[in-house]
Formats: C-alpha cells, sequence, structure tokens
C-alpha cells in the first residue's frame, strides 16, 4: 500500500501535522544552501571587471526578484484552485504565499537601490524593470489589504482569487506599458546588467541562493499555513459548538 | 433590460447631481493646484499638462466608483438584480456605461478648458479630449471590479485606491503619452490604438469579472 491518498492532505486538519513534518525537510537545505552559496558569492566567485565587488548584491537580489515574480503567479494559480473547486486549502496557500511575495518583492527594491547606488551613482531610477516590480508590490499589498479587510474568511478568499486574477491578466500588460513608456521617455542610458556572460561560480552562486530561496520560500509558507489553519479552524470548532 | 439599468442609473445621477458635479469639481480643483504647486512658468506646465491631467482623471474616476453600487447594495436593489435572469455582464456594463456617462464623457468634455489653463496648443487639447474618451470607459470598467470587491466593507473608499490605481498604470501610461506625442508632433495613432485595445480587452473581461465579485460580496 504505497500509494498516498493525496486527497486526505487536501483537508486543513490532515494538512497541519503533515505540514509540521515537511517544515524541517524544506527549512534546514534552505539553511545549508544560503550559507553554501553565499560563501561561493563572496568568496569563490572573481570581482566583476567593471563593477567590482559591489555586483555581488546580486546574488541576493536577482533571486528575490525572480521569487517575486514566480510567487504572485503562484499565489494566483493557488486562489484560483481555492474558488474554482472550493479548495480551502488552496486559498489558504494563495494568502501564506501572499506576505513571503512581498516581501521578496520589497527586497528587490531595496537590494536593487542600494546596488544602483554605487554602480549608477544613484539610489532610484525610473527604468522599466524597477517600475514594474514596485507596481507588483502595489498589487501585492492591494491584495493582502483586501483579504486583511474582509473579515468572513471564505469571502476573502474569493474576492482575493479575483483580484489575484485579474492581477495576473495585467502584470504583461503593466510590464510591456512601463517597458514602452520607458523608451518613449528616453529614460535612464544605464542599463541593468550589460555583461553578455557571467563566469561559472557567479552563475553556480546565483542558482544556489535561487534554490535556496525557494526551500525558504516553501518552508516560510507551510508554516504560515499551519497559523491560518488553526486561526481558521478553531473558529470552525467554536462556530460548531455554538450551534450546537 | 440593458437600457434599463442605464436609463435607470442615469436618472439616479440626475436626482443626486451633486455626487455628479463634485467628481468634476474635485476634477478641476485637483488639476488647478498644479500650477499652484509647480509654479507659473508656461514652459514648464506645457511639460506636465499631460500627465497632470491623465492622473487628476485617473483619481477622479476612482471617487466617483463609489456610487456605481453602494447604494444600490444598501436598500437591496443589487440583491434584486442578482436574481433577475437577464445575464450580470449586461446588469454591470449598463450600471458602468452610466457611470461612464455622467463622470467619464464630462471630464474629457471639461479637460480642454484645462488644457488652455496649462498652455497647450489646439490640437494637443483634441488629442486630450479624444484620450480622455478612449480611456475613461477602461477606467470605469476596471474599477468596478474593485468597486465590487470592496462593496460593504470598512474603510471600503481607500482600499479601493490601493486596488484599483496599481491597475490604472497602462491607461495612465498610453493616455498621457498620447497627448505627448501631438505635443511634439510624432504620431498619435499608436497611443490612442493601444488605449482602444485596452478598452476592448477590458469591456471583454472586466464586467465578467465585477460580476464574479459582485456574487462573492453578496453572498
Amino acid at each position: 500500500m504505497a500509494r498516498i491518498n493525496w486527497y486526505k492532505y487536501a483537508s486543513p486538519t490532515n494538512f497541519y501535522p503533515f505540514a509540521e513534518k515537511m517544515i524541517p525537510w524544506f527549512a534546514f537545505p534552505a539553511a545549508v544552501l544560503f550559507i553554501v552559496g553565499l560563501y561561493v558569492g563572496f568568496f569563490v566567485a572573481p570581482s566583476d571587471f567593471q563593477q567590482g565587488d559591489a555586483y555581488r548584491i546580486i546574488f541576493i537580489h536577482v533571486p528575490a526578484a525572480w521569487m517575486g515574480m514566480l510567487l504572485y503567479v503562484l499565489m494566483a494559480i493557488y486562489a484560483a484552485i481555492g474558488w474554482a473547486f472550493n479548495a480551502r486549502l488552496s486559498s489558504m496557500m494563495a494568502s501564506a504565499i501572499s506576505i513571503t511575495g512581498a516581501m521578496f518583492t520589497f527586497l528587490s527594491l531595496v537590494t536593487g537601490s542600494l546596488w544602483g547606488k554605487p554602480t549608477w551613482g544613484t539610489w532610484w531610477v525610473w527604468d522599466a524593470r524597477l517600475t514594474s516590480t514596485l507596481i507588483l508590490l502595489f498589487l501585492y499589498i492591494g491584495f493582502i489589504s483586501l483579504q486583511a479587510s474582509i473579515d468572513d474568511p471564505r469571502r476573502a478568499d474569493r474576492a482575493g482569487a479575483v483580484l489575484a486574477i485579474v492581477g495576473v491578466i495585467n502584470v504583461p500588460i503593466i510590464y510591456f506599458s512601463v517597458q514602452w513608456w520607458n523608451t518613449l521617455h528616453q529614460g535612464a542610458t544605464i542599463r541593468l546588467l550589460g555583461k553578455p556572460t557571467m563566469a561559472p561560480p557567479m552563475l553556480a552562486a546565483m542558482l544556489i541562493m535561487l534554490a535556496a530561496c525557494w526551500l525558504y520560500s516553501i518552508a516560510v509558507v507551510l508554516v504560515r499555513l499551519r497559523y491560518i489553519i488553526i486561526e481558521r479552524e478553531q473558529n470552525a470548532a467554536r462556530a460548531a459548538e455554538v450551534s450546537v | 433590460m440593458f437600457r434599463w439599468i442605464v436609463l435607470r442609473d442615469l436618472t439616479l445621477a440626475w436626482k443626486g447631481r451633486v455626487d455628479v458635479l463634485s467628481t468634476l469639481f474635485f476634477f478641476l480643483i485637483a488639476v488647478s493646484l498644479f500650477p499652484l504647486g509647480i509654479g507659473p512658468e508656461t514652459n514648464l506646465l506645457r511639460l506636465v499638462a499631460p500627465g497632470v491631467v491623465w492622473v487628476a482623471a485617473l483619481l477622479a474616476s476612482m471617487l466617483a466608483l463609489g456610487r456605481l453600487f453602494a447604494n444600490d447594495y444598501q436598500d437591496g436593489t443589487l440583491e434584486q438584480l442578482l436574481l433577475t435572469p437577464q445575464p450580470l455582464y449586461l446588469v454591470v456594463l449598463g450600471k458602468v456605461l452610466a457611470l461612464w456617462l455622467v463622470s467619464g464623457v464630462p471630464l474629457a468634455l471639461l479637460s480642454p478648458v484645462l488644457g488652455i489653463q496649462f498652455g497647450l496648443s489646439g490640437k494637443a487639447l483634441l488629442v486630450m479630449a479624444v484620450s480622455l474618451l478612449l480611456g475613461t470607459p477602461v477606467l470605469a470598467l476596471v474599477g468596478s471590479i474593485g468597486a465590487a470587491l470592496t462593496l460593504g466593507l470598512r474603510g471600503g473608499g481607500l482600499l479601493i485606491s490601493i486596488l484599483v490605481l496599481p491597475l490604472y498604470v497602462p491607461v495612465l501610461i498610453f493616455g498621457a503619452a498620447a497627448v505627448d506625442a501631438s505635443m511634439v508632433g510624432s504620431g498619435v495613432q499608436g497611443s490612442l490604438s493601444l488605449l482602444g485595445a485596452l478598452l476592448a480587452l477590458s469591456l471583454v473581461f472586466a464586467p465578467w469579472a465585477t460580476a464574479a465579485a459582485l456574487r462573492i460580496s453578496l453572498e
């Protein structure tokens, strides 16, 4: 009987102990990979001939930016599944992801501006990518604040799903419009990442950091998911008691 | 049914014309504040005019969204509308059309007057009005999703701005770009076509999303 009944874990009460068991399996590799990735990034990878050591922030910046974008799509998919199939756990997953996604987007903006100061000489440029990342952060904030201001969890899940889906359709439109706007206004002449190739250790460090960020996200999302389950299922239990 | 909804909402808007007028006055006052903040130099004002007018139009149409469903929600009409056999899509489209007629169209018609204050040329004024005529229905359509989602929530007015303003970005960009292009004498067709494309896209999808959001909010 090696077959696992996956539907069993679609129930929050069954998923709760399962998540507890899974968290260390993601948290510890994440910690190890963070250390390895930072070591490779700071001590093994060579200095950039143009930017010197300042470029090393890339090892946090790029994975954070990727995570910010990917998690938004993932959040929308979970929210849509939760809405379409009435799967509570899936909707809870979307809420759990939203905070981590916003955190990574914010991190990528902060590291980007820290990186911009030494290399471009300015904290902020109205570059297409920066601007669209900023708007992505606004979309996350919209999702989080909409869910936070609705008391009924079912309505919060579904309203969030509509907003996330509308947001996902809009992300490419926003991205291209911002890019177009940028070329029209002849914005900054400085471009992100002019390097044609990367030294292998640099690439390795970045990929390790990316894996670390993924594992970290999964671990943190599972932790947050457990809290959401406790909160909601307790309410459900209390409501059941009252009605009896 | 569609016509009935439009006529009904227009009648209601006429009865409560203070609301309609205050949106327009907001637009007027907001735009007029910019020269006071920036300074009276005509060249500078001409440069910022497309952006200023468009941002003010964005904010004004967002403020108008509060009226879209709120009253019908409070007196129970909305619930009845949801129960009718007619597709909710058409109901939403009718309400949005009525909202646009009383908020978007006057805004676009008023914009040349404001453009003159900023020293825009005749052609730029025309392009501004046209771009607003094309863009404001998109704002109303996309905004209706936000209005439906925040129905009956505390702090709905502020929340709707957080939800809707990021989604307005493409309209702002293409709208202001069209006016910009007409000022420097390059083609305005590209931006206007893109605005038209956004309008077509939102005409198809936005009422559907709003209908779904209404069902969720009224459950």
